[in-house]
C-alpha cells in the first residue's frame, strides 16, 4: 500500500494527504498463532475501508487493537500522525466505535441508552435524538425499551450514535448483520456520507459494500 | 524496541544463568540446612519452660519470613509486567504463588505445632497468626484468579493488578489485626525480644537456617520458573535446541 | 491544532467530564429503578442472614448482645458481596463498557460514578435498614448510631474494594465463587474496624480512633480503588 509515499512526500503536500489512522508493523498472536504481522496501513479522510478475511483471521482483533481495547500487540499505532498513546483523549475523542456486542443496554430506552452513549463524548439534545432516530428507521421507537425490540432494531438504535456523534474516524465490526436491505441501504448512505465529509471509516462485513465512494479494502487472509 | 528486548532476551537469559546458579544453590542449601538442622535439632540446650517442640522454632521462623516476603515480591513483578509487559516477571510471579501459598501454609501449620504445648491450643487467634492467615486467603484469592483466567496474557495483568493491591492491603490488615488483637487478649509471649535474650547458641543455627530455607525457596523458585519458561517459550528456537539435545 | 484553542478546549472537556459522570450515574439508577428485584434481593438477602444467628447461635438476649455487632457487619459485608454482580456484568455482556472505556473522559470518573450509583442501591438501603436489625439483635441502644455511622463509612468501602473484583472477574464465564474469594479478604480490615467499633461503642469505650481510621480507609480507596477497577476493567475486556 502507498504509505510511505505518503509519508516522505514534500510538507506542503503532506499536510493535505497525511493519513488520519496510520498504523506500521502491526504484529499479533493469538494462542501461539500469528493473526497478523508485519501490518502496514494508513486511511485517509474520505475513505472507506472495509477489512476482509476468513473468520479467525483477525478483523475483530485488528479493529480493537485500532481502538485500544486490545493491547495485546507489537507495532505502532498513529492519529494524525502522533502516536494514540501519547494522545489517547484526542483521539478517542475523535472514534466512534460499535463492536459485535453494540453498547445497547435492554432495561433502558432507545433515547436513554443513545443519551448516554453520547453524554460520554458530547451531550446532545433530546431533539438530535429524535432526528437520529428517524433517520436510522426507528421513528417513534425513542421511548421503547430495547428489550421489546429485535436484534436489527437494536443494532440500528446503536448506529443512530454515528448520526449523533462529531467523530472522524468510525470504526465498525460486522455492523450490517441483522440489518435487514433498507438498513443496509440507510447504513451505506451513511459512511458514505461521512467519507464526503472528510470522515474515514474502518469496517468488517462480509457483505458485498456498496457505497457511492473511494472503497478500499484490506485482506487479512494475505497477512499470516 | 524495550518490548522486542524484553521478550525475546530475558527469558533465555534467565534459563541460562539460573542453570549455572542451580548446582552452587543447591550444595549451599544442602550444607546449611544439614549444619541448621543437626545443630538445631541436637545441640542447642532445651529452653526451661518449653519442651522438645519449641525446636521447630528453627523451621517456623525462617519459613514464616519468607511468606511475609512473597507479596512484595510478587507486586514488584505484577509492576514490571504491567509496566514493562516483561514476560519473565510473570513467570516468576505465577511461580512465586503457590509456592508462597505452601509456605504460608506451612508457617501456619508449624506455628500451630509450636503453639499447642505453649499455649495449650491449636490455633488461637493472635495478632501475627490472624495476619498470616488473612495473607494465606489473598495468595489463594491470587492463585485461584490465576486459574480462571484461560488466556494467559489476560491471567498475567490481571494477576499482577490483584497483587499490587493486596500487597498494599497487606500492611493494613497486619495493622488493624494488631490493633483490634491488643485491645481484645493480652499480648501473646510470641515476641522476638525474648528470643534474643538468649546467647548466641540460640541465635546462630537460626541464621544459617533462615539462609538454608531462603535457598530452598529461591530453588524452588527457580525450577518453577524455568519449567514455566520452557512451556511458554516452546515453540522458540533455543528451546527446540535443548529439547533436541536431551532427546539424544 | 493552535496553541490558543488549548484552554478553552480544556474547560470544554472538564464541563464534559462532568456531564458525563451525572448521565453514567443517572444510567445506572435508571436501570436499577427499573428492576426492583435487583433492588430488593441484597436488602432481603442482609434480613436473611442476620436472622440465621439467633436460629443458629442461640436466641438468648445476653448472648445476641454479645454477637450482634458481629453479625450485622458480616452480613452486611456478605449482602454488599451478593449485589456486586450488578457492577460490570450486564455492561460487559452488552457491550456498554467497550463504550465506557471508549470516552474520551478519564476512567476513573466513569467507574466512582457506577460505584457511587452501586452503593446507593445496595449499600445505603443496608445502612438504613441496620438499626433495626440492630435492635432485633438486642445491640445496647448506646451502640446504634455508631452502627450506622460505621456502616455509613465502610459499605462505600466495600463497593469500591468490590469493583476491583468484579472487573477483573467480570470476563470470565464461570465465576462461581471466585468474586468472593479474591474479595473477601481485602475486605476484612473495614469488617474488623467497624464491628469493633459497634461493640467498643455498647461498653462505652472512646471512639475517636475507630472513625478515623474507617474514614481513612474511605479516602485511600475512593482515591485509588477506581483506578484499580480502571485498570481491571482494560484487561478484561481484552
Amino acid at each position: 500500500m502507498s504509505l510511505s509515499a505518503a509519508a516522505t512526500s514534500p510538507d506542503a503536500q503532506s499536510a493535505a494527504v497525511q493519513p488520519l489512522l496510520r498504523a506500521a508493523a502491526l504484529f499479533c498472536e493469538r494462542d501461539e498463532r500469528v493473526l497478523f504481522s508485519g501490518l502496514d496501513f494508513s486511511l485517509f479522510a474520505g475513505e472507506v475501508m472495509q477489512v476482509q478475511g476468513s473468520n479467525g483471521s483477525g478483523k475483530t482483533t485488528l479493529l480493537r487493537i485500532l481502538c485500544g481495547l486490545n493491547s495485546g500487540y507489537e507495532g505502532e499505532i498513529f492519529w494524525l500522525g502522533e502516536d494514540i498513546d501519547d494522545n489517547r483523549e484526542g483521539f478517542l475523542a475523535s472514534l466512534l466505535y460499535i463492536g459485535h456486542r453494540v453498547g445497547v443496554n435492554k432495561i433502558l430506552t432507545a433515547r436513554e441508552n443513545l443519551r448516554w452513549s453520547s453524554a460520554l463524548h458530547t451531550p446532545v439534545t433530546d431533539a438530535d435524538i429524535d432526528n437520529a432516530l428517524v433517520r436510522v428507521g426507528l421513528a417513534g421507537y425513542a421511548d421503547v425499551t430495547c428489550r421489546n425490540m429485535s436484534a436489527g432494531q437494536q443494532q440500528r438504535v446503536s448506529l443512530a450514535r454515528l448520526l449523533l456523534s462529531p467523530a472522524k474516524l468510525w470504526v465498525l465490526d460486522e455492523p450490517f448483520t441483522t440489518l435487514d436491505v433498507h438498513g443496509v441501504k440507510v447504513l451505506e448512505t451513511l459512511l458514505a456520507e461521512h467519507a464526503g465529509q472528510g470522515g474515514a471509516v474502518l469496517v468488517t462485513t462480509h457483505h458485498k459494500l456498496d457505497v457511492p465512494c473511494e472503497l478500499r479494502r484490506l485482506n487479512l487472509d494475505k497477512q499470516g | 524496541m524495550w518490548l522486542w528486548f524484553s521478550k525475546l532476551g530475558s527469558p533465555k537469559w534467565f534459563y541460562e544463568l539460573s542453570g549455572k546458579w542451580l548446582p552452587w544453590l543447591v550444595a549451599f542449601m544442602v550444607v546449611t540446612m544439614t549444619i541448621g538442622l543437626i545443630w538445631a535439632l541436637l545441640f542447642v540446650p532445651e529452653d526451661y519452660q518449653q519442651s522438645f517442640t519449641n525446636r521447630i522454632f528453627y523451621v517456623h521462623v525462617p519459613v514464616a519470613s519468607i511468606s511475609l516476603a512473597v507479596f512484595p515480591l510478587m507486586a514488584v513483578a505484577g509492576a514490571i509486567t504491567l509496566v514493562w509487559k516483561m514476560k519473565l516477571a510473570d513467570m516468576v510471579a505465577k511461580c512465586a504463588a503457590p509456592i508462597g501459598v505452601w509456605f504460608t501454609g506451612v508457617a501456619l501449620a508449624t506455628g500451630a505445632i509450636w503453639g499447642e504445648p505453649m499455649w495449650g491450643t491449636w490455633w488461637v487467634w493472635d495478632a501475627r497468626l490472624t495476619s498470616m492467615l488473612l495473607q494465606f486467603f489473598l495468595l489463594i484469592g491470587v492463585v485461584a484468579l490465576r486459574s480462571a483466567i484461560e488466556s494467559p496474557d489476560a491471567a498475567a495483568r490481571a494477576c499482577a493488578l490483584l497483587s499490587i493491591v493486596g500487597a498494599i492491603n497487606v500492611p493494613i490488615i497486619k495493622y488493624s489485626v494488631e490493633w483490634w488483637n491488643t485491645l481484645h487478649q493480652p499480648p501473646t509471649p510470641l515476641s522476638m525480644d525474648a528470643e534474643s535474650a538468649n546467647g548466641p547458641e540460640i541465635w546462630v543455627p537460626l541464621l544459617i537456617m533462615i539462609a538454608a530455607v531462603y535457598c530452598f525457596f529461591v530453588i524452588s523458585l527457580i525450577l518453577s520458573t524455568r519449567n514455566e519458561i520452557l512451556q511458554r517459550e516452546r515453540r522458540s528456537q533455543w528451546v527446540m535446541d535443548i529439547v533436541a539435545a536431551e532427546r539424544v | 491544532m493552535s496553541d490558543q484553542s488549548m484552554p478553552v478546549q480544556n474547560s470544554a472537556a472538564q464541563v464534559s467530564t462532568f456531564a458525563a459522570f451525572r448521565a453514567t450515574l443517572r444510567r445506572d439508577l435508571l436501570i436499577a429503578l427499573k428492576r426492583r428485584n435487583d433492588l430488593l434481593n441484597p436488602l432481603m438477602f442482609f434480613l436473611i442472614v442476620v436472622s440465621l444467628f439467633p436460629l443458629g447461635v442461640s436466641s438468648d438476649p445476653n448472648e445476641l448482645t454479645r454477637i450482634a455487632a458481629g453479625t450485622v457487619w458480616v452480613s452486611a459485608l456478605l449482602a454488599s458481596m451478593l449485589s456486586l454482580d450488578n457492577l460490570f456484568r450486564a455492561d460487559y455482556e452488552d457491550g456498554s463498557l467497550e463504550q465506557l472505556l471508549l470516552s474520551p473522559q478519564p476512567l476513573y470518573f466513569m467507574v466512582l460514578a457506577k460505584n457511587i450509583s452501586h452503593w446507593l442501591i445496595s449499600g445505603l438501603p443496608v445502612v438504613l435498614l441496620s438499626p433495626l436489625l440492630a435492635y432485633m439483635m438486642y445491640l445496647p441502644a448506646d451502640a446504634y448510631w455508631t452502627l450506622v455511622f460505621t456502616l455509613l463509612l465502610g459499605t462505600p468501602v466495600l463497593s469500591l474494594f468490590g469493583a476491583i473484583g468484579v472487573a477483573l472477574t467480570v470476563g470470565l464465564g464461570s465465576r462461581g465463587l471466585i468474586l468472593a474469594v479474591i474479595v473477601l479478604p481485602l475486605t476484612m480490615p473495614v469488617l474488623i474496624i467497624g464491628a469493633k467499633a459497634v461493640a467498643d461503642a455498647s461498653l462505652g469505650l472512646p471512639l475517636g480512633m475507630h472513625y478515623a481510621l474507617l474514614g481513612a480507609i474511605l479516602a485511600m480507596s475512593l482515591s485509588l480503588a477506581p483506578l484499580a477497577s480502571a485498570a481491571a476493567l482494560r484487561i478484561s475486556v481484552n
